[in-house]
Order: C-alpha cells, then structure tokens, then sequence
C-alpha cells in the first residue's frame, strides 16, 4: 500500500540536465519544487576527483557512470519482422542515472540547430518538391522557431561558459565562425579551446579547398568562468578524459558544475534520490495527473502529489512512463495512428581514419568538443537535387583524446594479430587521427518505441522496446558526407587513409551516440504531436515532458543544447502564462 | 547563517525569550522577582558579540543543536568537552556568574573552567558585552543535552589545578586601549584579543598550553593543523596582502592568495562573514601593526627530492595548480608566494596533501570546491618531496619536510565514521571506497557543506537505504 506525502508545487521526474535547469526555473519563481531520482547523489569533489577519475577501464569499459541494465534495458529490434531481445551491454548509446544523469558524463559538445530544422517538412518541400519527403518518412515541422528558441540557446550557452567562436552575429557572419548558423544575439561566453595539431591540420586542408572549418562549440572550459549565477567552473587542461567520464576540474558543463550549487541551497527546493517513479497517476477524467507513484531502496511504495509535474527522466523513460501511465494515444506503425511512441529517431556516424609516417599528433591531448568541423554539408546548407536523400552533417576532427585501451587505429591492411599488428600500433598510435561525421536521421514510420509484450523490469512492468533501422535517406547522406571527408583526408597528404562507410542495419553493439530522440513528439496539432510547442502535454495540461523526446526527427548535430534551449523555453511559459491560468497553453 | 540570517532568527527568538522569560517562574526558595525580558537591542548587540567571539565554534557538536555543547576539544592534556550554553545548561545562571565564568573562568559554583575555553582572552570583554551576550544566549531554545564534560586524565581531571594555569596567563581584564592608538586601533583590538581570541590559534603555545611571551601571532601548532603566522612578515605572514585583501578573507573566506578552510573555514563562516565592515577595518588596522616575525632559515633542498616532488607535482597538481603554480585565483589557490604553504611548521599543507581540503560554499561563492586526498595514493617520501618541492618553487622558500612529518600528520588524520559506520581513514575526500560512495537518500540541504551526501533521515519518505553500494546504483 503506498504511503502519501503531501502535496508539492511541483514534482520533476528524474534529476539530469532538464531536471535541474527547470527546478532552477521554477523555484526562482517561488514554487515548492521537489525533483525524485531513481540514482544517488554525485558531485564533482568526491565522484570525479582527479585522483582517480581518469580510469578508462572503470568508467569506459566497466560503464560505471551509466544507467545499469541490470535494472533495467529495453529491447531493440531493427524492424517489426524480427522480435525484439532485451539489450544486455551497453553498446550503441549510453544511458546515464544518478544526479545530473547522462550531462556529467557526455563530451560537451553544444550545438544550435538550423533554423531550416525546425520546419524540416516545410523547408525541404517547398525548395525540392513533395517528392523529395516519401510517405513514409514521417518527418513534421516542431512548431517552434529557431528565432523563438534563440535566447534560451543563449541562456543554456552563458550558464554553460561555452567555448567558441560566433559565425553569424545578427545576420552579420563572422570569419572564424560557422557561417551556416542561425543569427545569433551576442559572442559565446568563453573563446574557443586552443586547438591541438590533429585538428589544424584538418582545418589547414579544408580551408585549402575552398571550405569554411570553425571551432566546435564546447561546453569545456577555455578559461576559467563564473557563470550568471555564480558558479565558478575551472579551465578545461585537455586531459583527454571526457565523454564517458565526470570531469573533476569543473571544466566541463554539468548540472554539478553549472546550477546545483546554487539549486541546492534554496530551501523551496528538495532532492530525494534512490526514489524512483513507477507511474503517473491521472484522475479519473484521465486530463489531470494528480501524483507519481515512486518506490525507495528499500522497496517502499509511496505516492506523491503535485499540482504540476514535468517529466525529465531521458526520452527513453520519459515515453516509457508515458506509455505505463497511459497517458497519450500510443503509436500504431501498422495504422500510423497514435503519437506516443513515434518517429524515434537517431544519428548515423561514419569516419575516415588518417595516417600519416613523417608526424607526431600526441592524440592524447583532447576535450570533449575541441575540434575544428565543416558544416557546409549539414541541414540544406547545400543543394541536395537530384542525390536522393534530404538532411545532412557536419564533418570534422574533434580530438577528444586518445585512451590507451580504446586507441589502436592501423591502415588498411595491417594484420590482426601478431607482430605485424603490435608494430602497428605502436607506431601509429601517435601518428593517425581520425575524421568524424555526424549525420542527422530522418523519422520513419517503420521506426519507433512501444512496449515489450515479453520482458518485463523488476517491477513486473513492460520494458520499452525500440525498432529502429537507418533507411536509405540516412545511408545515402552518410555516403554523400563520408565522401567529402575524404577528400579533405587526401588533401592533409597523408601516407594513408581508411574510409569507413556505416554500412548496413543499425547495430547495437558498437558505440555511436546516445543521441536517441523522439518519440513524444512537439508540434502544432495534437492529432499529430504528444506535446504542444511548449512541450505541454495535449492529452494532460499539467504535465510537461522535457528532453529530446520533444524531437520530431533527429538534426544533423547533438541534441543537449537544443534540449536545454526547448526546456528554458518551456520554463519561462510555465512561468509567465501556465501558472498565472493553469490550463492548455495553446488551444488545439 | 548570514547575518541577516542571524538578525531574522534573533527577531524570532527575542519574542519567543519574551515568552518564555514570563514563564520562567523561579520557585518559591528564591526570594528574587522573575527576570525581566530582555530588550530586544540587547539581545542583538548579544547576538552580534557571540558571532564576534565564535562562542558556536565550540558549544555545538557536529550534527548538535547550536550552543548546547558536547563538542570534544582535543588538546595536549586530554578531550575537553564543550558545555550547554543553551537556557538548558546555564539557564539558572545570573549574569554576574556569567561574567564571572569569562572575566575569571569559573562556573556558578566556583570550579575552575579549564581554559581551552578561552577565558583568557574573554576576560578583556566589557561588564556591558558579556551582559548582552548573557541576554542573546537566553534566548535560544533550551537543549537538555548533558555531556559529560569530565573526561580528562589524572592528573587534569583535577580543576583546582588550573588555579596555577591562571597564575601565569590569566591577566584579567577588562580590555584596557591604548591611548597612544586610535579608536579604529583599540575597536581592532577588542575584537581581535577579547572576542576573536585569534592568538588562542594563531600563538605559539608552551608546553602549559598558555601562549608563549613575546611571539603573539607568530603561528600555532595543534594535532593536524598549524595555523599561520599572522604577523607582517612578506614570506610566512600577511605581508604581501593588501589591506582589502584581508577584509575580503575574513567577509568572504577567500581571496586573490588564499581561501579559507577546515577551522578557519568555520571561522569564517560563523564568525568574521557577519562582521560589519567597519569592524572589519578595524581589525585590519590592529592586525597589521606590530613587528614581522623573524624570516625562517632555510636549509636548501636536495635536488633529487626537488626532482622527485616535481615529478609528483606535475603528474597530481598542475592540473589545478598549473605548472606555474599560478592557480586560478579565488578558485585553485596560488602557490607562488603562498603564505599558508610556507610555515617553518608544515602540517597544514601535509594534512591538505594526504587528506584533501574543502572550502566551505557561500551564497556568493556556492561552487563546492575541494582539493582530493592524496594520502592513499601517495607514500610518506612522496607527500615529502611533493610538499618540499611547493615550499620551494616559483620563488617560495621553506624549510624541506621530511617523510617523518607526512607520517605524523597522517597519524594525526582521525575523521568520523563514514555514512556506512565504517570509520574513514581519510574523510570523504579521498578515494572512494565503499565508504565514500555516493549514499541513499541524501538530502538537498547538506549540499556543498560537511555533510554533503549523507542519508536523509529515517522518515524523509524512504526506509533504511542500501548503504554504501559499490557502484553507487539503486538497489535491485
């Protein structure tokens, strides 16, 4: 029998990156706000001491900072002919939990999305025709603007302290910059990171072909910086231990080392961890949610209520609980009804391997987002008549180090195994680097999240099952980008190159990104979107859902920094309009 | 609590003394009326002076209400432990015994306190301060803790004793200025030597435990902890700080050179942040005139141990510290010309290098930094030549210190049990064990302070928690 607590202004699901920028929102607004995270407390002086933080087989091999599958996974098939299995390792995405969740442990790299992106549908139709969006890529327009997103992409960016260089300062661009970006208000907050030679030589060479490489945006610390609210982060030292680990420097963004501090100490505000929410509760008229149910670590049902609850658990579980809780009609593939659940989305990733005999890179040296990328094939930055694919990615070299477990890179045609092998990791390991590109994903009706009918969590609930597959939209794109790599590869007259194409159905097993979206999507119809553009529920006005869930398809670039932006941006309707008249945002 | 903190609570407990000093009928064997309530700006100016003097400090036990007591005060001759000084401990108490227990130190029926209670320098307060502090310390809630406060060895446990003590260090006051001085000077003064009693740390003591003639403010050794030379001397005191770095130091807790933690962190949060400015100025003005020390002779360091601390510093440090040990200033403090590191007596800086320090978040600065422990990672020749290559480098100069010194001070390192009951070798800095992993149910509150991560206790919605897990994971 679960216990009830009093009630709360606000309850927020899950305590990672959303979950802390809209506790902070809130309680400035004076609210009662009570945030639950299944995890434990972490913070950056005793989880992430340099002392010890640096440990590529305890954090990135033995993925001691991700969510564990032993309590829970979902199933993954690549389509509906196969039956979904449980995932048993980590491999293709990695899921975070405990205290700032998945943002203590990615790279950092913070990134705006196109204007053109957020009207994907529109855009591409109108410039290549109706043909050019086959029916069944369920690509939609988000109902929000790049320029309505703008000051919270600012706002995420200074309370962040990230480091880059401006390429369009209100419709002025700027050398040094990316020129394809929206208009931005004002300079990053930090300068860019001082690149190491892996990444200038890329640089060097596409600029000799007539390309326009900038500074990856970072949420890594070119310099010390105290942040709007005071808190102080320190200056990133390129340790080259970043995605997949905490950092222990304060230098890379994290709720730890941007708003907790300041979070933390106000006293409308309350954290309990090892509390995990196994359902939303809704009344009987099915349009309020009136408590979470949450179970502690010692197995204790209690239920929660609140007058407004907003959903932060990561868009994996953000949909799952969605789906437990029946909240929103779920998806059909077979009918194409139904909205919870739909257009899961995620990124195609290549890379072509650079070697060179007469250099020393010192790979080693790395951060996070220090880099130098291309984005002249991202988004509609460039004609896509007649090559059969829309969307794109930007193309780069973004050194974040060079783990000594993890970095044995040897040309094509090295042995493998044995003394001819052990040479050739030995000499290239400080003589080959690498070019990425990171490509967007378009939706699918054939690609979304449900229930497993078979497997179920130590709860008894139904895990989430993901189908998922790459369609010919993304493999083509991914080729197309791949190729240009290339060519700026040859032009760094290397003694070899390696292409790697990503060929074939989505596999699991290898490390991608955990850049997974969709799946409760926004939009401006609610027979069409789960949340308005506001990321309110339609079906339930007092529920908001933060997190990449919101994506209709996936861009061409990381989704955090568009995430952060969509949950400032939601934050302030909560406060300006929601609480003055709680009820729908937007009439449907 | 910050002064407007302190202010607010003191509104609410005037009133509430207001009440309560009505209910405090005396009975029938006394023949005097019932107190009178206190004036609402004595108990204010009482609130000030007990923030001035750090009575906290001392009168309250990790986790304990304020001011009841129960503290265990190490010193040389055994743990002395703090009283209640809550209405439930010297609640009966007139305020003649109770200027009597500062001016004299001795209770209400005439038992010598011993003197880690300071009475030595409280004895300068004013007749009119020690009321007013008499008349905030009434008004706090009553604690009915009790402790035993009798815990010294034979031959200490004998109080009658201490009548010898005062004999040679009890000089009785009240404060007497210095005409030949300013007033700014003589306010310094009172609130250095009567309240602050800054000497009771930062002057040498003898082998009595009394301070040594003629070295005020030299720098005081205590089991983990040297506390620094004050003096003006450029290398090993506050010579090279400005005046306002000092007041930035004590309002805030850090400054461009230093910041504060451990004990004077405390200092600093509880007592000099509430300080007003005018008195803070004061202090600088008394602080700074008088002589520098005498500059410390140092011996050269070997070079291989210059070589081998290097070595350790530039693999462990100089990613906070940087390779110019130029630091990030009121961040990752400097090391070039840091006067804390210096000390002819290195154990502050050993205990920072084995055991990790942490400066205490405020609501200017609430970023919680800390320094990890290295003294699980790092041998006792190790910790030696790391500590004399910092003591040497970029200019500094300090005496070389020895593995000896490193092994001493990791004795001395004695820190609570952990969240699982398990005692900690080196606090919740050091390597994470099972002990200092992260912990169930923690609560929002303690974030940045002490006892960040501690579990929730029993009730906040959550039973009994899986303690100290070994992948911090929740349970199942």
């Amino acid at each position: 029998m679960a216990t009830r607590l009093p009630n709360v202004d606000v309850l927020v699901v899950g305590f990672g990156w959303t979950g802390a920028i809209v506790a902070q929102e809130l309680t400035e607004a004076g609210l009662n706000v009570l945030a639950l995270e299944r995890g434990t407390w972490r913070d950056t002086p005793i989880d992430f001491a340099p002392t010890f933080d640096q440990d590529e087989l305890r954090y990135y091999w033995r993925h001691e900072l991700f969510e564990p599958l032993a309590h829970e996974t979902l199933t993954i098939r690549n389509d509906a002919s196969q039956t979904a299995l449980p995932m048993r390792r980590l491999g293709s995405f990695l899921p975070g939990i405990n205290v700032g969740g998945a943002g203590v442990h990615w790279n950092g790299q913070i990134w705006r999305f196109l204007p053109s992106d957020f009207v994907a549908r529109t855009h591409n139709v109108s410039r290549y025709g109706k043909a050019a969006v086959p029916d069944d890529m369920t690509i939609q327009d988000w109902g929000v603007t790049y320029q309505e997103l703008e000051p919270h992409y600012d706002t995420f960016e200074y309370i962040c302290g990230a480091s880059g260089k401006a390429g369009n300062l209100k419709g002025q661009i700027q050398a040094g910059g990316n020129p394809f970006e929206g208009p931005r208000s004002r300079e990053y907050p930090n300068p860019p990171m001082a690149m190491s030679y892996p990444p200038t030589l890329f640089a060097g060479a596409a600029t000799q072909l007539g390309h326009k490489p900038f500074p990856h945006p970072a949420a890594n610390m070119s310099r010390p910086y105290t942040n709007p609210l005071g808190v102080q982060l320190g200056a990133c030292t390129y340790c080259g231990f970043c995605e997949k680990f905490g950092c222990g420097n304060y230098s890379k963004s994290s709720a730890q080392t941007t708003i907790l501090p300041v979070l933390m100490r106000k006293p409308n505000f309350t954290l309990k961890t090892e509390s995990e929410v196994v359902k939303l509760n809704l009344d009987s008229t099915g349009k309020r949610v009136v408590s979470a149910t949450y179970v502690d670590a010692s197995g204790q049902e209690f239920e929660q209520p609140a007058d407004l609850v907003v959903l932060c658990a990561y868009i994996l579980h953000n949909v799952r609980l969605l789906l437990l809780s029946g909240i929103g009609k779920p998806y059909d593939p077979q009918t194409g009804q139904g909205v919870i659940g739909k257009n899961y989305a995620y990124q195609i990733t290549s890379s072509v391997n650079v070697f060179f005999d007469d250099k020393i890179l010192n790979p080693f040296i790395g951060a996070g987002a220090h880099g130098m990328i291309l984005d002249e094939w991202n988004g509609d930055n460039f004609d896509h008549s007649g090559k059969g694919f829309i969307g794109g990615g930007y193309v780069g070299v973004v050194q974040t180090g060079a783990r000594p477990i993890e970095t044995h890179p040897t040309p094509e045609g090295t042995p493998k195994w044995g003394s001819g092998f052990k040479q050739a990791v030995a000499k290239y390991y400080l003589r080959a680097m690498s070019i990425a590109t990171h490509g967007a994903v378009m939706s699918h009706r054939g690609n979304y999240l449900d229930l497993d009918p078979t497997y179920r969590d130590v709860y008894g609930r139904p895990l989430l099952r993901m189908t998922f597959d790459f369609t010919d939209n993304e493999h083509r794109m991914s080729d197309y980008i791949t190729d240009r790599a290339a060519e700026v590869a040859r032009a760094m007259n290397p003694a070899s190159i390696k292409v790697n194409y990503r060929k074939g159905s989505w596999d699991v097993v290898p490390y991608q990104t955990t850049h997974n979206t969709g799946g409760a999507m926004m939009g401006s119809d609610p027979k069409s979107s789960a949340v308005n553009r506001y990321l309110q529920s339609w079906d339930v006005p007092n529920l908001f859902i933060m997190g990449s869930s919101a994506f209709p398809q996936n861009p061409g670039y990381n989704p955090t920094g568009t995430v952060a932006a969509l949950a400032y941006w939601s934050a302030q309707a909560i406060r300006e309009t929601y609480l003055k008249a709680p009820g729908p945002l937007v009439q449907a | 609590m910050s002064r407007r903190g302190l202010t607010a609570a003191f509104a609410g407990l005037a009133l509430a003394g207001l009440v309560a000093a009505a209910a405090l009928h005396p009975g029938p064997a006394r023949s005097q009326a019932a107190p009178a309530p206190a004036e609402p700006q004595l108990v204010a100016r009482g609130a000030y002076l007990t923030a001035a003097g750090d009575c906290q400090a001392c009168h309250t036990a990790p986790g304990g209400q304020p001011f009841a007591g129960g503290l265990p005060v190490k010193t040389p001759f055994g743990t002395i432990v703090s009283a209640n000084i809550t209405p439930g401990g010297i609640g009966d108490w007139t305020p003649d015994q109770f200027y009597r227990a500062l001016h004299q130190g001795v209770d209400d029926e005439g038992k010598h306190l011993y003197p880690a209670f300071p009475y030595n320098y409280y004895t300068l307060l004013t007749r009119a301060d020690s009321d007013a502090i008499f008349a905030y310390l009434k008004t706090l809630p009553a604690s009915s803790n009790h402790p035993n406060r009798d815990q010294l060895p034979f031959p200490f446990n004998i109080r009658f004793f201490v009548r010898f003590w005062n004999m040679l260090f009890l000089k009785e006051g009240p404060f007497q200025p210095n005409p030949g001085k300013s007033a700014e000077w003589n306010r310094g003064a009172y609130l250095v030597e009567a309240l602050g009693h800054c000497q009771a740390c930062h002057t040498p003591s003898n082998f009595l435990g009394g301070p040594k003639r003629g070295q005020a403010f030299r720098g005081g050794a205590f089991p983990g902890w040297f506390a620094p030379d004050l003096t003006p001397n450029r290398r090993t005191g506050l010579g090279s700080w400005s005046r306002a770095d000092l007041i930035e130091f004590l309002k805030t807790g850090r400054n461009a050179h230093a910041q504060a933690s451990g004990e004077m962190g405390e200092v600093v949060a509880d007592s000099t942040s509430h300080l007003t400015d005018a008195d803070l100025d004061a202090i600088a003005t008394y602080v700074t005139d008088r002589p520098a020390s005498p500059a410390v002779q140092v011996k050269a360091p070997e070079p291989a141990v210059m070589r081998q601390g290097e070595a350790i510093f530039v693999d462990s440090c100089s990613a906070c510290h940087r390779m110019d040990g130029r630091g990030t200033p009121r961040f990752f403090p400097p090391l070039v010309g840091d006067a804390n590191l210096q000390q002819r007596d290195p154990t502050t800086i050993l205990r920072f290098i084995e055991g990790g320090v942490a400066t205490t978040p405020t609501p200017s600065a609430p970023t919680p930094l800390a320094m990890p422990a290295y003294g699980w990672k790092l041998t006792d020749d190790q910790v030696a030549a790391v500590a004399t290559f910092v003591r040497n480098s970029w200019g500094n100069a300090a005496p070389p210190v020895s593995a000896g010194q490193a092994a001493k001070v990791r004795k001395a390192l004695t820190f609570g049990p952990g969240p699982t009951g398990a005692a900690q070798q080196h606090g919740r800095l050091a390597h994470p064990g099972p002990e200092t992993w992260s912990t169930p149910n923690t609560m929002s509150s303690d974030n940045g302070g002490a006892n960040a991560g501690r579990a929730a206790p029993a009730g906040a919605g959550s039973g009994a928690g899986n303690g100290g897990s070994s992948q911090g994971h929740p349970a199942g």
